[in-house]
This record gives structure tokens, C-alpha cells and sequence, in this order.
């Protein structure tokens, strides 16, 4: 290709569609760095930053847009075609009413749809989309609308689009990945570091957030043979929630593992803090360093702002086990063992009321460690154990290697199946999405819902097994015979009023289609209420 | 088995020449009384010989459709609009979402995909009777006159089709060839024979499907296809609908598909219409 695009809706329209259907990473790679050649800044970055989650417009919300197609569709007609497709961008793109063959005009580039879009008075907005629309291809509005509300999926992980980005360039994905967080859209800057026609941009590091290091999961049968204990240090894992605190002096930011700052949900904590770092750790509610149950966290992470007597009864702090930045200086090249002494070093000044350090386990071989497992699951409810490379630098990303998590075996329950919905997106025509109930007396109640942990064969007896036995049907929802008896694997169970049953699950997954089991045999809530905890 | 003499003929060729008691042919357009009843046959515009059935009695007029299509088509008998009072439509694609683009459009996609990649192959998958034959007719028209590569299940009726004076061009059969010769070609195979091992012959195939139901971006990421074309031989929406308003009929029966959305339509209009259940239709890709 050596024609310049015109960084239209229809080349992006067109990058779309080869992304979501072409099954090759390879081919998606080769998409997206075409894309990026023959397009112009600022369109690419538009482009880029949709493709990567990035982009988000606050003026057009995917509300408005229902409401705009349900003033020219039958507003039933387009629930039974939103039901049937499973994407509501999809939807619309498609039942649109085509427009009249004289409707003229010309789409905007990237860059200028999302300008008009963030710039016009609201009273002006759904017109505007409306021409828009008229004049667009089903392809193009789906393209647009994706681009107004976020959440474009086409099997393209911001990490695959900067590895496009690398092969485009012949730049290195490390690089990227570290100036990735102090970048703003449409990344013009980056481009032109990529061309070659300017420096890299330079990047505050006490001010951003840096992409964290990830681990993967023990395979127990394989791992443990091959790894020294000598070459590993083992610490808890604990049940909260992964965060990075970036401290600036008397400033300091809390960010979630995908990068979003959460500070303002945690005055609390990040007043109290001081000095000069970057800090990777576990964000927990409870007095004294003593981590309180899950639900007390998530409560707080969900309010912007919260209530005085939530900070008064569940103060947030952070176990602290890495250090990306010591002041100003980069160490995440240096290994772990010499990042750990610096941490304790800084952690000896600066931790103060909020800071605890993660502790190191002591073991000699990997038995050992099992049983403290074992242990720690059993008398403390410990998540499972965390088992780091002592040599390992501080990559981003998730690495097949250095980093391993080592979860507490799962807790079981027999289930029966209650409701089936379809799923979304590549499940559009399966039933999917399930709710599971256990027995309370003579009646089943519900107990949690789960989407995952089987096969794709297995998704398609289920498919069918939903079909065959269905006794109801509430919208898009199908009520079941109370005949299948699914084995549900979960994390931990906790109180929860809001369900029926009085009980919520965390990360429950399908564990076992138990074909064989009857019904009368699932679980009761005598039995899972004992689990909670 | 009253039908029209293509449909004996395709019935006879897929299932045996005795695999109807007896055949009765009868020619579109002719009446035929059987008791009271006066029933014709009308092209239905789905496939070659494809008819919709007219019931007269007592001054009443009922139509069964069958599968049809509206929109032109030269390996089919342009549908016929037969006014009637009962008017019974199937609904395969009886969602506004469905409005099928011009199939000329989708096949130009298809040339430039195979003009662009000329290592690859590219694979239609087609139901064997009508969708086949359809798709070649429209790449010829396109004036893309190379040798297309035939799956054994498309041979029989592709030559059907060929006897019946509809000229489909250079077929060949896709069997003991070598690999790299189907390289820059275009291969035609049933939608089953895509994801098994007859496939294994073709060299890095592009996998596409000529379909309606590949409007549906999902459905076609979900059944492997990289270039869905979006080529039906049943009436999309605004067939559907514009079809039942011009028959005159004040009663409609729909079936065959996703009757909810026709049905609501109809009596948001005030027509009597009801949903007819037939057991044994699952959503079938091929269609």
C-alpha cells in the first residue's frame, strides 16, 4: 500500500472488520501497522486509542444512542433484534433505517467525529449523530458508535496493538510499554518517536502509572520439578485488591492494575503518605495491618467518594512487595532481591501508618511450602501463596517464568441449574450464562452465576441441554428443569442480603457438568454457609 | 408429490428417482382442482423450480410460500406477487436487522480479496442446492471467467443447473489436484466441508461463507469465516415486509424463523397474524 489513506471512518470501518474476523495474530499485527503507515496523525491516534480501550467520550453514551434508533425503529422490533445479535453497537449499526439514496455528505476523519462529538452543546448532539449515521455504511456506524462509547472488542489486546506498534516501527515493545502511561491521545509524540522524525517523548515517571508485572498460575504436576526452591522467595497472597501507589513528595496517586487511578476513593490513604517512589503492593481494609474480609474493600472501591464512617470502620493501607522507582530512579532493571532491600531501606523512613511490608515465608523445598499452603488456607484463610524468581527484573506484562501465583485449592459445591441467558459477543447463539441454585428446605434458591470453566464442546451440551429443557421464558432469560446438577468451583463465599440465599460467591466458575448426579443430591445452605469466611 | 417439474428433477437427483410414491408435475401458472379446491403454483424466486402454492375455494385465496426471495436472481424464476386473503411467509431472516446489501457489492469484496492475496485460496462455503449455482452465476457476471474448483457434493447439481441453460462457466472438480494449484483460485464446498479434513487440500484458505445470516458480525467470527459475503436466497426484512403488505392479505401466518418480530409487525398494522410453529426448523448457518 503506498497510497495515503485519508484516516476516514471507512479504512477504520474496514480495520475493524479484518480484526475481528481474521484468526491469524499475525495477520492482526500486519493489519494494524498498515493501518498505522498509510494513515495520518491525528486519525491513527484516534484509531490507536480506541483499539487499545483508551478513548472514551463523555459527551455520547450508549443510553443516547439506544434512544435515538428506538425514535425511528419500533422500539419493540429493536429489542427482539438486540436480544437476537447480543451487541447493542452491533444492533444499531445494523437496523438503522438506510438512508435515502440522496442523503450527501461526507463522514468525518477520526479525529474530527470525536472533536465535534466532545465540542457540540448537548441539544445539538443527537441531530449530529443522526446525519451521521444516515450517511454511513453499516460497517462505518458501527465504527463510530464503537468509537463514541469505548469497549471496542476485536480480539486485540492493548498489548497486541503495541506489539503492532513495535512492528511497525522496528522499535522495541519494552520501550513502549514503558512510556506507554505517561502518553495522551492521539499520541502524536509516539508516532513521531516511531517514524524516526522525533525524540522519545519523555515521560514524568513520578507522575504515571507503569504497567505492572504479572504472574501465572503453578501448574503443580510440571512447574515444582523444574524450579530450585534456592532460585524462589515465597509471601501470601492476599485477598485484596493488586495496586500501584505512585508518591510524589506530599502527592500520591493509587492506580489499579489496568491503570486507573482510584485515589479519590482512598483519602485516607494517600494523605497519610510521603516521600519519593513507586510502589507495587496489595490495597486491604483493616485496623492494624489485619486484612478484614473482601466485601468491606470492594464496598469502598465502588463509592467516588466515601462515606466518613467507611473510612472510620474499614481505614484502607497497602502490604507493600515491590518497588518500581526508589526517588527518581528506575530500578526495575535491577533484580528482585536488590529491589526488596531497597524497599526495606525506603520502607524504614517512609512506611508510617498505612505501609506494612509483604513478609517472606520461610521454606526449604516445595513440600514445605505446600503445607504452609495448606496452613495458611486452613487457619488464616489465605488466598494462596505468591512465588517470585529472586533474580527476576521487573518486566511488564505477564512473563511465562519469574512470577508464579499458587492459589488455595478451590471450594466445591454441587448446584442445580436454574436460568440460562445468552451470552455476548463470540457466544451470541449459546446459552451461556447461567444461574445456579442450592437447596433451601424444599425450594432452590439461588446461590451465583456463573459464565465460564468449560469447554467449548461442553458449552454446546449445555447449549442444547437449555434448549431441550426449557419451562420458561422471561425476555432473553430461559428457566430450566431443576434436573442438572453442575459442580461449582469457587473462591470464597461471603454474606451477601442481596441474594436471594443470603450468600454470594467469589469467582465461581463451572467446575464439573455433573450429567450423572439427580438433582435431589445438590448441595444445601446448611452446607455452604459452613464456607463462608 | 405435486410439484413443479424442476423441483422433481432436483428431488430426483439429491434422493433417488424413486424417492416420492409418485410425482405430479405441474407447470407454473397452471390450476389444478383437487375437490373444491383450485391450487396453483407461483415462483417463489428461492431456487430454480422453487414455488409458492395458491389455494382458491369459494372466493378465498390462501398462499404458502415456501422459501422466497424478492430481489433478482438469474439462476431462479423471478418471484411472482400472488394477491391472496391468507398469506402464510416464512421468516428466516424476520428481524429489521436483517437488510441484505446488493449481492454484486459482496461479491466485488470477494474478487478484490482474491485479486489481494493471489497465495491463498479462497473457499465459498454454499449450501450445494441454489446457493452454489447462485454465488458462480454472480462471480461470472462479474466477468471473472478463471476455472472455479468444485467440492464433489456441488458437482451433480451445478450440472443440473448448466442442463437447464443457466451457464455457470469453467467448473472443474477440486479432487487429486495439487495443492498450489488452487493458489489465486476460488473454490466452492459445502459450509460442513470447511472445518474438516477435506479442507486440509487447500493452501492457506480464506475461509468465506455466502449467507444472510452472515450479516451478523459475530456469527461469522463464530463459525471461522474471515470473509463472510452476505448473499441469501430468503427475503430479508424489507422483502418480508414489503411482500406481505402488497399480497392484500388480512391474515398472516408466519413460520419458519424468528416469527415474533413479523408477527408484532403485522399487527402493529392491524393484519390477524400468528405465529406457525413447525417442529424440526433449527437455525440452520447454511441458509
Amino acid at each position: 500500500m503506498t497510497e495515503r489513506m485519508t484516516g476516514g471512518m471507512k479504512d477504520f470501518a474496514a480495520l475493524l472488520e479484518t480484526l475481528v474476523l481474521t484468526p491469524s495474530r499475525n495477520a492482526k499485527i500486519a493489519a494494524m501497522a498498515a493501518y498505522f503507515r498509510a494513515t495520518p496523525d491525528p486519525d491513527r491516534g484516534i484509531a490507536l486509542a480506541a483499539i487499545t480501550r483508551d478513548l472514551s467520550l463523555a459527551n455520547l453514551k450508549a443510553g443516547a444512542l439506544r434512544q435515538l434508533t428506538m425514535e425511528r425503529v419500533d422500539p419493540d422490533l429493536f429489542l427482539m433484534s438486540y436480544d437476537y445479535v447480543g451487541d447493542m453497537a452491533e444492533t444499531i449499526s445494523l437496523i438503522w433505517p438506510a438512508p435515502d439514496e440522496d442523503a450527501d455528505g461526507e463522514l468525518p476523519g477520526l479525529a474530527a467525529f470525536v472533536s465535534d462529538i466532545e465540542t457540540l452543546p448537548k441539544s445539538a448532539l443527537a441531530g449530529h449523530v443522526a446525519a451521521l449515521l444516515d450517511l454511513a455504511s453499516p460497517a462505518e456506524r458501527w465504527a463510530m458508535i464503537k468509537l463514541a462509547t469505548g469497549g471496542l472488542r476485536v480480539g486485540v489486546s492493548a498489548r497486541l496493538a503495541k506489539t503492532a506498534l513495535a512492528a511497525y516501527s522496528g522499535r522495541d515493545l519494552a520501550e513502549i510499554e514503558k512510556i506507554w502511561h505517561g502518553l495522551e491521545i492521539p499520541y502524536t509524540g509516539l508516532f513521531a518517536w516511531l517514524d524516526g522524525t522525533g525524540p522519545r517523548p519523555e515521560i514524568r515517571h513520578g507522575q504515571t502509572f507503569h504497567p505492572m508485572m504479572l504472574s501465572n498460575p503453578v501448574d503443580e504436576e510440571r512447574d515444582f520439578d523444574r524450579l530450585s526452591p534456592d532460585d524462589y522467595q515465597a509471601e501470601w497472597k492476599w485477598d485484596g485488591i493488586r495496586v500501584q501507589l505512585v508518591i510524589d513528595g506530599d502527592r500520591a496517586r493509587l492506580f489499579s492494575r489496568t491503570g486507573d487511578d482510584i485515589s479519590a476513593a482512598f483519602p485516607d490513604l494517600v494523605e497519610a503518605l510521603g516521600g519519593r517512589a513507586v510502589l507495587d503492593g496489595e490495597l486491604l481494609v483493616g485496623h492494624d495491618f489485619d486484612p478484614m474480609n473482601f466485601n468491606h474493600l470492594q464496598q469502598r472501591l465502588n463509592r467516588k467518594t466515601p462515606a466518613k464512617s467507611h473510612i472510620r470502620d474499614y481505614p484502607a493501607f497497602v502490604r507493600v512487595y515491590d518497588m518500581l522507582f526508589d526517588g527518581e530512579e528506575d530500578i526495575r532493571d535491577l533484580p528482585l532481591v536488590d529491589r526488596r532491600r531497597r524497599l526495606e531501606a525506603w520502607m524504614a523512613t517512609h512506611a508510617g501508618t498505612r505501609l506494612d511490608l509483604s513478609e517472606i515465608l520461610a521454606f526449604n523445598d516445595w513440600d514445605e511450602l505446600a503445607a504452609l499452603r495448606r496452613m495458611g488456607a486452613e487457619t488464616h484463610g489465605h488466598e494462596g501463596l505468591m512465588i517470585k524468581q529472586l533474580q527476576s527484573l521487573y518486566v511488564a506484562g505477564r512473563p511465562k517464568g519469574p512470577w508464579f501465583k499458587w492459589k488455595r485449592d478451590p471450594r466445591l459445591i454441587d448446584t442445580v441449574m436454574m436460568y440460562a441467558q445468552r451470552g455476548h459477543g463470540r457466544r451470541s447463539s449459546f446459552y451461556s450464562d447461567y444461574t445456579f441454585g442450592i437447596w433451601r428446605g424444599n425450594e432452590i434458591v439461588p446461590v451465583g452465576k456463573a459464565y465460564s470453566g468449560f469447554t467449548d464442546g461442553e458449552l454446546r451440551d449445555l447449549d442444547k441441554w437449555v434448549r431441550g429443557n426449557t419451562v420458561n421464558r422471561f425476555g432473553p432469560v430461559r428457566e430450566v428443569e431443576k434436573d442438572l446438577v453442575v459442580e461449582l468451583a469457587f473462591d470464597s463465599a461471603h454474606e451477601s442480603p442481596r441474594h436471594k440465599s443470603g450468600i454470594a460467591l467469589r469467582f465461581p466458575r463451572v467446575s464439573r457438568i455433573r450429567w450423572d448426579k439427580p438433582a435431589s443430591e445438590a448441595d444445601t445452605i446448611e452446607t455452604v454457609r459452613k464456607l463462608i469466611g | 408429490m405435486l410439484a413443479t417439474p424442476q423441483t422433481i428433477d432436483i428431488m430426483r437427483h439429491r434422493y433417488g428417482a424413486n424417492c416420492a410414491g409418485s410425482f405430479q408435475p405441474l407447470a407454473f401458472g397452471d390450476r389444478l382442482a383437487i375437490g373444491d379446491v383450485t391450487v396453483s403454483l407461483h415462483p417463489a424466486g428461492h431456487i430454480l423450480g422453487s414455488a409458492q402454492v395458491l389455494m382458491e375455494y369459494g372466493g378465498r385465496r390462501a398462499v404458502v410460500t415456501g422459501d422466497y426471495k424478492t430481489h433478482p436472481d438469474s439462476t431462479a424464476q423471478t418471484f411472482e406477487l400472488v394477491p391472496c386473503d391468507l398469506f402464510v411467509t416464512e421468516a428466516t431472516f424476520g428481524l429489521p436487522v436483517f437488510q441484505h446489501p446488493d449481492p454484486m457489492l459482496e461479491i466485488n469484496r470477494l474478487l478484490a480479496s482474491v485479486a489481494a492475496q493471489p497465495e491463498r485460496c479462497h473457499v465459498i462455503g454454499a449450501y450445494a442446492l441454489g446457493k452454489a449455482q447462485r454465488v458462480i452465476k454472480l462471480i461470472r457476471e462479474a466477468g471473472h471467467d478463471a476455472p472455479i474448483y468444485l467440492h464433489g457434493a456441488q458437482e451433480k447439481l451445478c450440472g443440473y443447473y448448466m442442463d437447464q441453460g443457466i451457464d455457470l462457466g469453467d467448473l472443474r472438480k477440486a479432487l487429486d489436484r495439487e495443492k498450489d494449484s488452487f493458489r489465486g483460485h476460488i473454490v466452492i464446498a459445502p459450509p460442513s466441508a470447511l472445518r474438516d479434513r477435506w479442507s486440509r487440500r487447500l493452501p492457506d484458505p480464506v475461509v468465506c461463507q455466502a449467507s444472510g445470516w452472515m450479516t451478523i458480525k459475530q456469527r461469522a467470527k463464530q463459525s471461522g469465516v474471515e470473509l463472510p459475503l452476505v448473499i441469501s436466497d430468503h427475503a430479508d426484512w424489507n422483502e418480508l415486509t414489503t411482500t406481505i403488505a402488497a399480497t392484500g392479505a388480512e391474515t398472516v401466518w408466519v413460520t419458519h424463523g424468528r416469527e415474533d418480530a413479523l408477527v408484532h409487525w403485522c399487527r402493529q398494522r392491524g393484519l390477524a397474524a400468528e405465529p406457525l410453529y413447525l417442529q424440526g426448523r433449527e437455525e440452520d448457518l447454511s441458509e
